[in-house]
């Protein structure tokens, strides 16, 4: 009956589709919207793929994880590892530089040049907690110092540039593009940039690999 | 609106009228080419031809590049070199396709504040204004993507910082900025994408451009006093206009070959002036140049978006009002667009009745402001990011969201414009009297 009834105000033919004044529900109005949701969600379905195409590939995927051998890394050497397509910093520190970044340690945890108080390591189970040196360096393999290894982003984290090492005033790392000073555990202490260099997720494989991500 | 009134095409010929019954376009292109022209055009109004030329010459030549490029991470360098080297006449198509961005560029930007000072974005040309406003986006993005395809350093990282600013968006920026670079740093599946994307859009922007000629030729052509062609009858828009062909298309034809000459020394002699030499050193991921720098093209842009650092007290502001969603980075990248925005919008935010800028006396001294103040804007934005720099380019910034926010609505109301004339054939007649013996000025016909 609703169908008849719904249809006879419109037979002229002038007015199929709207039916704006019909407010109780009609067989039909029930149809347009099955169907209009039918169309929205089959146009949907197809678009999706065609977006979804443009997100990291499997082999850009596969490379999220990454082993580096570090048995060349000497006491006092860095080396800059590719991962995620980003430079990573790798750092072996000597006894004097872990000495160095005792000192400057605790004048850190006295508060001066605080910019970013977080210890933005990943490997933490509260990434935000201070940032002190023990709670930036990679835990050390068994039998050597502790507080002997640094692995850090190499992005500024102002614009992303790639800062350079054994420079700055903090001895650390210096990003030459707009002038920020980052201490030897990485920590933001003068220039521009609002937070200290992130640690990656990083644990040892072996005494001499470290995996990354 | 009625089209101005003219004469229209009429098949003559058994074939003509064979063909005009299937398919007009003769007609079409009859009535496009004849399209009666407002006979008091300036030499700024030589630009949409210029603009025209640049989009076939980046075409042409692009399509020609294509053929010895390689879109790989590993292999695009080396094949942009070996089209300068090997490659019969390679480095000259490169270095005309090169240069040719930025003389699109400078004719885009002569139209555009063309439009701006005589009132052509007001009604009834709202749309042909909008669409003009797409055409340049397209064009920015045409440019930014090509820039990045010979895979030099400072194609590398103004992608990085480019593709940074969407990762400054609140909540969903780092998963569009993965997406965007099909990984989580750009790489090869970047390169790939731009390329497909560089080749894409120049089409579109031929599209935009036929709507864009379709939307002015149906409301008629600005002039320099904004005074509407009378469309009354066919004798009295007469008075009022030539046909572009012949008239106008000659006097184009004469401005482009001077600019050609122009052009020509350029990619003659100096090809690489608005480059960066950093770009002929290869895309390295582990080294950041020096100074990161855009196209001179982008610079004024690219100054407002670095302006709004956190401690400006409007980023401040939205930072505490948002909860701290809305922070510096974001703010830098919503002033940004928003610059272009606000242009886009000028048709409803200038409020004055008076269209061309020849009679608003105020008017005059702002719009001049801003063209000074867009090349204030360019210079800061190739300058580092310390002081007095800063400062200067939020001062600079301010003032173009000023002129479109508020002085333009404002001075619609509180500006007495001067007198306007009453016909376009009345002011032409005030620059070039009419011979003694002719009554009025007969109506050239396009046969003399």
């Amino acid at each position: 009956m609703g169908f008849t009834a719904g249809l006879t105000p419109h037979s002229n033919g002038a007015n199929l589709v709207s039916h704006a004044e019909d407010h109780e529900g009609t067989r039909r109005d029930f149809l347009y919207y099955a169907a209009g949701g039918a169309g929205v969600v089959t146009t949907g379905a197809a678009v999706w793929p065609l977006i979804n195409q443009m997100n990291p590939s499997a082999d850009v995927r596969a490379l999220s994880t990454i082993r580096v051998d570090v048995s060349g890394v000497s006491p006092g050497t860095q080396i800059t590892v590719k991962w995620l397509g980003k430079p990573v910093f790798i750092r072996h520190r000597t006894e004097e530089e872990i000495q160095a970044a005792a000192e400057q340690d605790e004048r850190f945890s006295a508060g001066e040049s605080v910019i970013d108080p977080a210890a933005r390591n990943a490997n933490l189970p509260d990434p935000t907690a201070p940032a002190t040196d023990a709670n930036r360096t990679l835990t050390s393999p068994e039998g050597q110092p502790s507080e002997a290894w640094m692995v850090q982003m190499g992005v500024c984290t102002h614009l992303g540039c790639v800062p350079l090492g054994n420079a700055g005033d903090f001895g650390g790392w210096f990003c030459p593009c707009h002038g920020s000073h980052y201490d030897l555990a990485g920590r933001i202490r003068k220039g521009p940039a609002p937070q200290n260099l992130p640690v990656p997720p990083a644990e040892w494989v072996d005494d001499s690999t470290i995996l990354l991500g | 609106m009625a089209g101005i009134p003219h004469d229209h095409y009429e098949p003559k010929t058994g074939g003509e009228k064979w063909l005009h019954s299937r398919l007009p376009i003769v007609g079409l292109l009859y009535d496009t080419i004849m399209i009666p022209t407002p006979k008091n055009l300036n030499w700024m109004w030589i630009w949409g031809i210029v603009l025209t030329f640049c989009l076939v010459l980046q075409i042409i030549t692009g399509v020609i590049l294509v053929m010895h490029y390689t879109p790989h991470a590993d292999m695009a360098f080396a094949s942009v070199e070996h089209i300068m080297r090997n490659v019969n006449g390679g480095h000259f198509l490169r270095y005309l396709h090169q240069n040719g961005a930025s003389l699109f560029f400078v004719a885009v930007y002569a139209h555009i504040f063309r439009g701006l000072y005589y009132g052509s974005y007001k009604a009834p040309r709202e749309v042909t204004w909008i669409i003009g406003m797409l055409i340049y986006l397209c064009m920015m993005g045409t440019a930014f993507m090509g820039y990045v395809l010979p895979w030099g350093q400072m194609s590398f990282w103004g992608a990085t910082v480019i593709t940074g600013l969407f990762g400054a968006i609140p909540f969903i920026g780092e998963p569009i900025q993965t997406w965007l670079l099909g990984g989580p740093a750009v790489d090869n599946a970047t390169l790939n994408r731009f390329f497909s994307l560089h080749y894409l859009l120049p089409f579109v922007i031929a599209g935009l451009v036929a709507v864009h000629i379709w939307a002015f030729h149906t409301t008629g052509n600005n002039n320099p006093t904004g005074v509407e062609v009378r469309r009354g009858s066919k004798a009295e828009a007469e008075k009022d206009t030539v046909p572009f062909w012949p008239y106008y298309v000659i006097k184009d034809l004469f401005a482009l070959a001077l600019i050609m000459a122009v052009f020509f020394a350029i990619v003659g002699f100096m090809p690489n002036y608005l480059g960066h030499p950093d770009n002929y050193i290869e895309a390295n991921p582990l080294a950041t140049p020096a100074h990161i720098v855009p196209e001179w093209y982008f610079l004024p842009f690219y100054a407002i978006l670095r302006a709004f650092t956190s401690d400006v007290w409007l980023v401040q502001l939205a930072s505490f009002v948002t909860g701290g969603i809305i922070d510096a980075k974001f703010f830098g990248v919503l002033a940004m667009f928003g610059a272009i925005i606000v242009m886009a919008m000028a048709p409803w935010l200038d409020t004055s009745s008076v269209r061309s800028g020849r009679y608003r006396p105020m008017f005059k001294w702002w719009f001049w402001l801003l063209v000074i103040d867009f090349f204030a804007l360019m210079w800061l934005g190739a300058m580092p990011a310390e002081e007095p720099y800063a400062s200067l380019s939020l001062v600079a910034s301010a003032y173009w969201f000023a002129y479109f926010l508020v002085i333009l609505p404002l001075l619609g109301v509180i500006e007495k414009p001067l007198a306007q004339p009453d016909t376009i054939e009345a002011d032409f007649d005030a620059h070039y009297p009419p011979k003694d013996d002719a009554k009025g000025a007969p109506a050239p016909t396009p046969a003399e």
